[in-house]
């Protein structure tokens, strides 16, 4: 018989699901399971400064290894700072656990110091959520969170556990086995037939592929399957890196910051193979007039993506992985000639132009710059803005699950403390966060956890001391009325840097600045690299927000064909 | 039960779930949240009260399909089947409604 609180049967469940890094912050109601992981050997906790940086430090965790990761916070205002890492971990299937303090259960509805409805609140935020009500239900929650987190389409759960679960006595006799992901949904041998007629007679096939692919772990045959039928590629801001961005049959991302010509090629599709994609506004453009002439042969884990936003001829609720290895064989290999020649004379005409990328003090030419210095296995994260576009648009992405950006939230604060998450895991790796200035004051206070960890995180800070995101959308659709997306005042991010324990250089005036960027990604530890850049500076082409893809501002004025 | 403002053909859901206090918030916030509506909820618990019933009175649009996707996907829900829009439950409701 065993007997333990379920603050300490918590812990010992969370070290047998294999969790060995909890990022969170400690409060009045979680205190007993914090006294518990104390005298864990397996378990190292990160102290993070805030809520949110502890849940995307999970999420760093999360995107690199493809495991459920665990991050804790208290009752109240701990668990709300919670809510927004947890609804990007949603929108981006990011396999992450919360645990949450919670005021004891005789005082819940009470308005008790620190409380919140955070099982209410975090319902629409997450993959599923519990409120524990006793220390024998954790046998069976805590297992089943990491089943749900990993299961189908991963997600973020969370676990809402009073005070008084955490200090109660158990008795059991046996741990539940550790949570396991479900066996991946069946598929028919009918629906592939179908699927590999409908790729071998078509004239003008488009491969669109997205983080499905690269969470399923089915990037080298989605490669194969492009190769064998010399099919165009063109992936989501999720799927980048699943093929290499040299690769021949790449056209890079698709959509609203897409070269112009993957976005024309598109239009003229006669056949979208849509893998692990969810037709996401920032991909289609204007829904109903994206692939006008195309069918649609859509195959994704979540059946509610089949037929959300675009009705397929053939939808296949499957994972791509398996998939991919059935459908191989049974396609045809094909030059595609016509296809072949005119995806290339559209790339020569409309590629995508990236100014001054060769000059390391511009802002496409320091992602290229950084890029030289990082290797294949490598991790880039980014913030949200002009800067995450840029790196989406510039940077050589070479490997699946190195790329870590929030795509589905955007939520600007992401990059920092991801990369954080990053290195924690991956501590041999670089891991470098491009990010801006509006993005990372959301989230500064993790420099004091990147110096205290010693993380080898790189941020290159891009400044325009401006929301150049914003400032671009008031120039195009405001009537050039910058408002409220400039700042006044123009902090010293270096010193704001060394203030919080970590090395800063500022590139701006630099005698050697190719030198001194060298040096830095020669040497361990986190570094703040500082560049001023100028607000005017666009990200193009651009298309507008609810405007059809076709409809590229910058790039493609002559886009008539 | 109010008179349906509209005329529009109806649906009854009726969803097989787990009976905790939380289901009903999770199946009405997804249907809230994904703009649905839903003009009828009854709900009781059957069997020995793990498990419940709940049984929603919707619009028949062209979204239905993707809402009972959506719905079969929460966790606590076991089984969903579809009705005609006159099925009994709501029948019997509105007529003690109306009494």
């Amino acid at each position: 018989m065993k007997r333990m609180t379920g603050a300490e049967a918590t812990i010992r469940l969370l070290e047998r699901q294999g969790i060995h890094i909890i990022p969170g912050i400690p409060g009045g109601t979680n205190l007993p399971l914090y006294d518990a992981l104390s005298h864990s050997e397996q378990i190292r906790h990160v102290l993070a400064r805030h809520e949110q940086g502890a849940g995307f430090m999970a999420q760093g965790m999360a995107r690199t290894s493809g495991t459920p990761q665990v991050f804790m916070a208290t009752s109240g205002p701990g668990a709300t700072n919670t809510l927004t890492a947890l609804a990007d971990a949603k929108l981006d299937s990011v396999p992450i656990i919360c645990i949450t303090g919670q005021v004891p259960t005789s005082m819940i509805g009470s308005d008790a110091f620190q409380e919140v409805d955070i099982y209410g609140m975090s319902i629409p935020a997450t993959k599923h959520n519990f409120l524990v009500r006793s220390a024998e239900e954790l046998l069976t929650v805590i297992p089943e969170a990491f089943r749900i987190a990993a299961s189908d389409r991963p997600g973020p759960v969370l676990i809402d556990i009073p005070k008084d679960v955490q200090t109660a006595m158990l008795e059991f006799e046996q741990w539940p086995e550790p949570g396991k992901p479900n066996p991946l949904p069946p598929f028919s041998w009918d629906d592939i037939e179908k699927a590999a007629k409908m790729i071998n007679a078509a004239q003008r096939p488009f491969l669109y592929i997205g983080g499905g692919v690269v969470q399923s772990g089915a990037s080298e045959l989605a490669r194969a399957l492009a190769e064998k039928t010399s099919i165009p590629v063109a992936t989501t801001l999720m799927g980048l890196g699943a093929l290499p961005s040299d690769h021949p049959l790449c056209l890079g991302m698709l959509g609203m910051h897409a070269a112009p010509c993957t976005n024309l090629l598109l239009e003229e599709s006669d056949l979208l193979i849509a893998l692990g994609v969810r037709f996401d506004d920032r991909a289609t453009g204007k829904a109903d007039q994206f692939c006008p002439g195309a069918q649609i042969l859509h195959v994704d884990i979540d059946p509610g993506e089949l037929d959300k936003i675009k009705t397929p001829l053939l939808g296949i609720t499957a994972d791509a992985k398996q998939v991919l290895e059935s459908l191989l064989p049974m396609v045809e290999k094909r030059p595609r000639r016509q296809w072949s020649e005119r995806v290339s004379r559209l790339r020569h005409s409309h590629p995508l132009d990236l100014p001054r990328a060769d000059d390391i003090m511009a802002p496409y030419g320091i992602i290229q710059a950084v890029s030289k210095l990082m290797e294949d296995d490598d991790i880039i994260t980014t913030d949200v803005g002009q800067h995450q576009m840029r790196t989406a648009q510039a940077y050589p992405f070479r490997r699946p699950g190195r790329w870590l950006t929030s795509g589905g939230l955007g939520t600007m604060g992401f990059g920092l403390p991801a990369a954080i998450g990053a290195s924690l895991a991956e501590p041999e790796r670089t891991v470098v966060c491009f990010s801006g200035d509006g993005s990372l004051m959301m989230n500064i206070q993790e420099l004091a956890t990147a110096a205290e960890h010693r993380t080898n995180v790189k941020i290159v800070l891009t400044n325009n001391n401006a929301l150049g995101l914003v400032q671009q959308q008031q120039e195009l659709f405001y009537g050039n009325r910058l408002f409220a997306s400039d700042y006044k005042h123009s902090p010293d991010f270096a010193a704001i840097a060394r203030g919080f324990g970590l090395p800063a250089v500022d590139l701006d005036g630099h005698p050697d600045p190719e030198g001194e960027l060298k040096r830095i990604f020669s040497e361990q530890g986190p570094c703040l690299i500082h560049l001023p850049v100028n607000a005017s500076d666009g990200v193009y082409p651009m298309v507008p927000p609810g405007a059809a893809n076709r409809e590229m501002i910058g790039g493609a004025e002559h886009a008539c064909i | 039960m109010p008179a349906s403002k509209t005329t529009s053909p109806k649906t009854v859901l009726e969803l097989h779930v787990n009976n905790h206090p939380g289901v009903m918030s999770h199946v009405c916030g997804l249907f809230s949240r994904r703009a649905y509506n839903v003009e009828g909820i009854a709900c009781l618990p059957e069997g020995g009260g793990e498990t419940s019933r709940i049984w929603l009175l919707v619009e028949d649009s062209n979204r239905l399909n993707q809402m009972v996707t959506q719905v079969t996907k929460l966790q606590d829900v076991h089984r969903v089947n579809r009705h005609p829009g006159n099925h009994q439950v709501f029948g019997q409701l509105r007529d003690i409604m109306t009494s």
